[in-house]
């Protein structure tokens, strides 16, 4: 039973603003409730092989965060839940959550029966559908909460019996439905997030038609050891090592027909999984960055300078124009370099398309009146009152400033449950 | 017409940028080229040799003053308006548009390069069709076919004649418009008080005398 007044603070979003705001909240000795869509917290953060600028696994970076989320009893977290309405005004919100069936209880103790007793696969959404999992799965190996799921299409057939009579805990609970529950709140952290920008969209790049077009979140899972080929960086359309890798940047940013705004993170992504091939492959790995300008935001030109004196990795200066499709299956790229004006036809093994963030929930979307910018984030409005966005559901931003910006948000939340408890003394 | 080019010169002292803002057909949107080179990659005429600049290098060349390397450029005369470049510009940049424009302009003042091709077709085909209000496709092609010279004109004619006679066959060739028959505008006289007009509009909205 989840317990809320109007001095609890719900923060809607499990990913690192959102864990971030919860933390800072409850730290300073406020009541919170955690939301989050997917059945594990970490959102984009945990689907990352590494992070700049220290290169860290989220293995470590998380971990710290889930540490204190454990250690703090006045956090409660609800998974696999959705916020559905909003009423109610700053101080004493009402909000609707949905909260999904996962069909395992907290007997839960992920011994990994269940998987064993599963027949059916279905898409890995964790590894962006690049690999299949068993219909009953634990999301991923640091999941938090530690618990498997159960695919719905199993319910009501004989694999799902199955899988529940492997279970010797009794956590398997194939009744389970689907329940909206009514959370009491006096201030809202709005922390949905981001999504990677569609890359079919772009046509001339044809993603999803050329297999070895891939975006950049994808080669993340590519290169990560618990990913679908085990860390290795292989190309989807033969399984060849991919050697040659192309990056190109601004794919959908900075862009009138696609998103307007610079994304900000890509530059250093791209920057960042040339290191992936360099580790691979060593000197016979190469890289290409094909770039307008070079943004890395910041304090990281360091990293950008580092990588620049890599001999084997080069930039070229250019918006590519288009690809197409060698016989062997390499995408080869076309464009005119605009440093000299030379046009170029270069093949690669496999060509990263650094795609941009768009909010996951844009502003109009919010089931409440949030002022958002031209690109849906969510913007800082006195009209917004109670409620406050954090991370890239406000603004397109690396983990390191999605931190900041959340415990910012953490602050002005803080602030308001304080008002009411002022109020009612 | 020299007179024109040494009057705009004068008028902008040096402000290239400013001048094709102020005189070329959508020139106003030069300033918003980030030199990302999409739309020289995905230009179909590029590996011609006469495509001495593509267009995110005219945009610099024009913000850079280069002023007689622009206008007598052959680089404008050679778009196909194909509107791959506008429509894959990150900035929404109308360069098909603004390569008319400039090309146009220079035109207008006496800089354009001597016997373009696409200028003499241009010029042909408007004198041509604004004569009846409709294309005379006989004369047309003769004035095209004769461009350089009496023997060259029959050796492209002879090279087009099996086109030329299935055209006529499916009557979409009258060989009477070579005398002056063939197809033309009812009210002939009420398309050039058209034009005329247009021409007056157009003037007074860039702010010339006809």
């Amino acid at each position: 039973m989840t317990v809320a007044t109007n001095q609890t603070i719900l923060v809607v979003g499990g990913g690192i603003a959102g864990m971030t705001a919860a933390l800072e909240a409850a730290e300073t000795g406020k009541q919170v409730v955690l939301v989050e869509k997917n059945p594990y917290l970490g959102g984009r953060t945990v689907q990352l092989y590494r992070y700049f600028p220290k290169m860290c696994h989220p293995t470590c970076g998380l971990e710290i965060n889930l540490r204190r989320l454990k250690a703090n009893p006045r956090i409660q977290v609800l998974t696999m839940a959705e916020v559905t309405g909003i009423s109610g005004d700053k101080g004493n919100y009402s909000v609707n959550v949905k909260l999904a069936p996962r069909f395992v209880n907290e007997n839960c103790t992920a011994c990994g029966e269940c998987n064993k007793a599963a027949t059916s696969e279905i898409d890995d959404a964790f590894n962006y559908d690049l690999g299949k999992v068993k219909a009953a799965y634990l999301p991923n190996d640091m999941a938090y909460p530690q618990r498997y799921v159960i695919d719905p299409s199993v319910v009501g057939t004989a694999e799902g019996q199955a899988i529940k009579a492997a279970c010797k805990y009794g956590a398997v609970d194939l009744d389970m439905k689907e329940e909206v529950v009514t959370l009491n709140a006096g201030a809202i952290v709005w922390a949905t997030g981001w999504q990677p920008y569609d890359a079919a969209k772009i046509t001339p790049y044809r993603y999803g038609e050329f297999k070895n077009v891939i975006t950049n979140v994808e080669f993340e899972r590519l290169a990560d050891p618990h990913g679908p080929t085990g860390g290795k960086i292989l190309r989807p359309s033969d399984g060849k090592e991919a050697k040659n890798v192309a990056f190109i940047q601004c794919a959908g940013s900075r862009d009138e027909n696609h998103l307007r705004h610079c994304s900000r993170f890509c530059c250093m992504a791209s920057l960042k999984q040339t290191r992936y091939v360099q580790e691979a492959f060593g000197d016979a790995g190469k890289s290409t960055i094909y770039y307008i300008d070079i943004r890395a935001i910041d304090r990281f030109e360091d990293f950008y300078q580092e990588v620049k004196a890599n001999p084997n990795v080069s930039f070229v200066k250019s918006k590519v124009a288009r690809i197409s499709e060698d016989k062997n299956g390499d995408p080869r790229l076309w464009g005119v370099n605009t440093e000299g004006y030379k046009r170029y036809s270069e093949p690669h093994d496999l060509v990263v398309l650094a795609v941009g963030m768009e909010p996951s929930v844009k502003n109009v979307a919010i089931p409440a009146e949030v002022m958002g910018d031209s690109s849906g984030f969510v913007m800082a409005d006195p009209s917004n009152a109670g409620i406050f966005g954090a991370g890239c559901a406000t603004n397109a931003l690396d983990v390191n400033r999605a931190v900041q910006s959340a415990t910012a948000a953490a602050l002005r939340a803080v602030q308001v449950v304080n008002q009411v408890a002022r109020a009612e003394a | 017409m020299s007179d024109m080019n040494q009057q705009m010169a004068a008028k902008y002292q040096g402000n290239f940028l400013k001048e094709i803002e102020e005189q070329a057909e959508t020139g106003e949107w030069v300033k918003m080229c980030m030199q990302c080179g999409v739309c020289s990659g995905s230009c179909p005429t590029n590996f011609h040799p006469g495509w001495e600049h593509p267009p995110q290098e005219i945009f610099m060349m024009i913000r850079a003053g280069k002023r007689e390397e622009v206008l007598s450029s052959q680089s404008m005369w050679m778009c196909v308006s194909c509107y791959n470049c506008y429509v894959r510009c990150p900035r929404k940049v109308p360069i098909t548009h603004i390569m008319h424009g400039i090309a146009e302009y220079a035109y207008r003042i006496g800089r354009a390069p001597k016997n373009q091709p696409t200028l003499h077709l241009s010029q042909t085909f408007w004198n041509n069709a604004t004569k009846t209000g409709r294309v005379n496709e006989v004369q047309l092609t003769q004035t095209l076919y004769f461009k350089d010279g009496i023997a060259s004109g029959i050796k492209k004619a002879m090279a087009m004649q099996d086109v030329a006679l299935g055209l006529v066959k499916a009557g979409r060739l009258n060989l009477m418009e070579a005398i002056g028959g063939g197809h033309k505008c009812k009210d002939i006289k009420g398309i050039h008080a058209m034009l005329a007009k247009a021409k007056e509009l157009e003037a007074q909205r860039k702010g010339r005398a006809a």
